[in-house]
C-alpha cells in the first residue's frame, strides 16, 4: 500500500520546498512530486535527469473563424465569463474551454482548439524518481495538472515498488491545493509564527479537515515571534493536531539552497537535526493506522 | 493608476509591499486579491461590511422533466454532470456555471440556482484615506477567479489603485495583474526567489503590462536576482533590507512605514517612479490588445 504525504502551508515561503526536499533525502523508499506547478523549485535542488516527457493540455480554447462569422452576437450574449470581445477575438486568458459559444453559433464559425498548456516530467534524482511540471506562463487548470503529476507519481511508484509519495503543495486554499491534497494519506502544514501565518494555517487546517485528511504541524522560523508560536501550539492542541517540530530561523537553509543541496545532505547542524526528528514523528504518524487519526477529526 | 503588486513565489512579501505602499501614498484603493489567504486586513485591522456574496450559477435538474438523455453531461467538459442509470448527478464544485447544460437539455429540465462560493466585503482606513476591499474564498471552494472578478468590479478606474496578487503565474494572477498598469514584482534573493522571478516576468511580458522589482530581505549575498534584473533590462525600484525589526513588526501585523517613517518617503518615491515610467508608456504605446 503505498502511502502519500502532502506537505502545504496555506501561506507562501514558510519553507514547504526546504522540508520536502529533505524528506526527500531522508525517505528510503519514496517518489516525490513537486505540485507547486505555477511555481516548481524542487527541480532547483534535486538536479532532475529527465527520461520522460509529457504534454499537458488544459482545458480547449475557443476560436472564431472571421470568414464564417455573421456577426449576430449570440456568442458574445452567451459567453458567461466575458471572453468574446468586439472583433470576433476571444480573450484566451478570460476563455474557460466551455464550448457554448460552439454550440450555440449558427454560422458553425467558433471551433474549440485543443492547447498545451505546459509539460510534466518524470526523473531520476539522487534520492529517487521525481515527478514535476511546468505550467505555461499564465495558463489556467493548475489543479488539473497537479492530479496529473499525482497520477504519474503513483504508477512510478506502483512500478517500482516504492511505499511513499512526498509531495510539495502549492500555496493557498484553492485549485491546485485541493487537488494536491486529495486522498492524501496526511498532511504537513509548514507555518511560521507571524500573523498572516496563523491566518493562513487555521485556513488550510479548515480545508484538510473538510476533506477529512489527518493533519500535522511543524513551525518553521519559531524565533520571529516566540509568542505567536505559543498561540500556535494553544491552537493545534485545542484543535488535536499535532505539533511535531518547532525550528528557528536559520541562515543555513538560503546556503544550502545557493549549494543546490537539501538542508541535512549540507550541514549536520542544529536546523537538520530538527528537520530529521520531523521526518522521524512523520515515519510514525504515517504507519499509524490512517482510522486512528482520523477519530481526532 | 491601477497598480499590481505580484510575485512568482509565495513568500515574498507581497502583502508587506502592497499595505505599506498604499498607506504611504494614502487615499488610495487597496484590493486584497489573493482570495485564497486574504492577509492585507491583519495589518489594517478594519472592521469590514459584507458587499455582497459571490455565487456561480449551477443546474438544477426537474426529475419530473428529465428524460435522462444524458446531453447535459456529455456537454459538461468540467465532468459536473453524471448521468446514472435512475437520474442525473451534479458535482456542484466542479461546475464552473458556464449554463451549457442548460441550453442543450432537449426537455428544458434544467434550471439555475445560485451557489455562494466566497463574499466580499469593504473597510475604510480613516488615518491614510484607504478604501479597502477584499474577497474571501469559501473553504474547501476551488475556484478563487469568479470571487476576483466581482472584487475587481469594485475598481475606481479614476482612483489610485493597488492590487495585493495572488502567488504564482496561473488563472487568478492573469485575472488580477491583466487589468492594470503596471505591475511590481516582489522577489527575494535566493535561488527560488530568482527561479519564480523568471517565470513571472514572461507572464507579465505577454500581458503586456510593464512591470518593475522590489527585492525583499535583500542582503542574503546572493546576487543571482540582480544580474538577472540588469541583463534584462528590468528596473529595481526598490531593495527592502533583511532587518530583524521589519521580520518582527511583519509578524506582528504592524507595517513597517507607521514605525520606521523613512521608507514612508521611499515608497512615495517609487510611486513617483512607476508615474513617470508608466506616463512614457502611455505616450509610446500604441498597443491595441486583445483586451475591451
Amino acid at each position: 500500500m503505498v502511502k502519500q504525504l502532502t506537505v502545504i502551508s496555506g501561506k507562501g515561503g514558510t519553507g514547504k520546498t526546504t522540508f520536502t526536499s529533505s524528506f526527500a533525502a531522508l525517505a528510503e523508499n519514496a517518489v516525490i512530486a513537486d505540485c507547486d506547478v505555477d511555481a516548481a523549485d524542487m527541480h532547483l535542488i534535486l538536479q532532475p535527469e529527465i527520461f520522460e516527457i509529457h504534454d499537458f493540455y488544459g482545458l480547449d480554447v475557443a476560436t472564431i473563424d472571421k470568414e464564417l462569422c455573421t456577426d449576430c452576437g449570440i456568442c458574445v450574449s452567451s459567453c458567461r465569463f466575458a471572453a468574446i470581445g468586439s472583433g470576433k477575438v476571444v480573450d484566451v486568458y478570460k476563455c474557460e474551454g466551455c464550448g457554448v459559444c460552439e454550440y450555440v453559433c449558427p454560422a458553425n464559425a467558433v471551433s474549440m482548439i485543443a492547447k498545451k498548456a505546459g509539460e510534466y516530467y518524470c526523473s531520476n534524482t539522487r534520492f529517487g524518481p521525481l515527478v514535476h511540471a511546468k505550467l505555461g506562463a499564465g495558463e489556467e487548470a493548475s489543479g488539473k495538472l497537479v492530479s496529473d503529476v499525482r497520477r504519474r507519481a503513483s504508477e512510478l511508484a506502483e512500478q517500482s515498488g516504492k511505499d511513499l509519495i512526498i509531495i510539495d503543495g502549492p500555496p493557498g486554499t484553492g485549485c491546485a491545493v485541493i487537488a494536491a491534497i486529495t486522498g492524501a494519506d496526511m498532511v504537513l502544514v509548514v507555518t511560521e509564527p507571524t500573523k498572516s501565518g496563523i491566518h493562513d494555517l487555521e485556513r488550510v487546517v479548515q480545508v484538510a479537515r473538510h476533506f477529512r485528511i489527518p493533519v500535522a504541524v511543524c513551525i518553521n522560523k519559531r524565533d520571529i515571534n516566540d509568542r505567536l508560536s505559543v498561540s500556535i501550539g494553544e491552537y493545534c492542541k485545542i484543535n488535536y493536531i499535532p505539533v511535531i517540530g518547532m525550528l528557528p530561523y536559520d541562515n543555513i537553509v538560503i546556503e544550502a539552497m545557493v549549494e543546490g543541496r537539501s538542508v541535512v545532505e549540507y550541514s549536520g547542524g542544529k536546523f537538520s537535526e530538527g528537520i530529521r526528528s520531523v521526518w522521524g514523528k512523520l515515519e510514525n504518524l504515517l504507519v499509524q493506522e490512517k482510522e486512528g487519526l482520523v477519530e481526532l477529526l | 493608476m491601477k497598480i499590481a503588486i505580484a510575485s512568482g513565489k509565495g513568500g515574498t512579501g507581497k502583502t508587506t509591499v502592497a499595505v505599506n505602499f498604499a498607506l504611504a501614498i494614502g487615499n488610495t484603493q487597496l484590493f486584497d486579491c489573493d482570495v485564497e489567504e486574504p492577509n492585507c486586513n491583519l495589518f489594517l485591522g478594519l472592521d469590514l461590511d459584507k458587499q455582497e456574496d459571490v455565487s456561480i450559477a449551477i443546474p438544477e435538474i426537474d426529475s419530473e422533466k428529465c428524460s435522462l438523455c444524458g446531453s447535459c453531461a456529455e456537454f459538461c467538459c468540467y465532468n459536473a454532470i453524471a448521468k446514472l442509470p435512475q437520474r442525473v448527478m451534479i458535482f456542484p464544485k466542479l461546475c464552473h456555471g458556464c449554463g451549457g447544460c442548460q441550453i442543450v437539455c432537449p426537455e428544458n429540465a434544467i434550471s439555475e440556482i445560485k451557489r455562494p462560493i466566497g463574499i466580499i466585503e469593504k473597510g475604510v482606513h480613516a488615518g491614510s484615506g484607504i478604501s479597502f476591499f477584499q474577497g474571501t474564498l469559501g473553504i474547501g471552494e476551488p475556484m478563487a477567479t469568479p470571487v476576483i472578478r466581482r472584487l475587481q468590479a469594485h475598481i475606481d478606474e479614476k482612483a489610485v489603485v493597488v492590487v495585493d496578487s495572488p502567488p504564482g503565474t496561473a488563472c487568478p494572477v492573469i485575472a488580477t495583474v491583466g487589468e492594470m498598469d503596471y505591475c511590481v514584482l516582489v522577489t527575494e534573493p535566493t535561488p527560488f526567489g530568482l527561479n519564480d522571478l523568471v517565470l513571472a516576468v514572461e507572464v507579465v511580458r505577454q500581458l503586456k503590462v510593464p512591470f518593475g522589482v522590489i527585492i525583499n530581505r535583500h542582503g542574503s549575498g546572493y546576487n543571482g536576482v540582480e544580474k538577472y534584473c540588469y541583463s534584462e533590462n528590468i528596473p529595481i525600484l526598490m531593495k527592502i533590507p533583511y532587518d530583524r525589526k521589519i521580520a518582527v513588526l511583519y509578524s506582528q501585523g504592524i507595517p513597517f512605514v507607521q514605525r520606521m517613517p523613512q521608507w514612508k518617503e521611499n515608497f512615495r518615491a517609487m510611486y513617483h517612479e512607476i508615474c513617470s515610467i508608466s506616463s512614457e508608456n502611455t505616450l509610446q504605446d500604441s498597443y491595441s490588445g486583445v483586451r475591451n
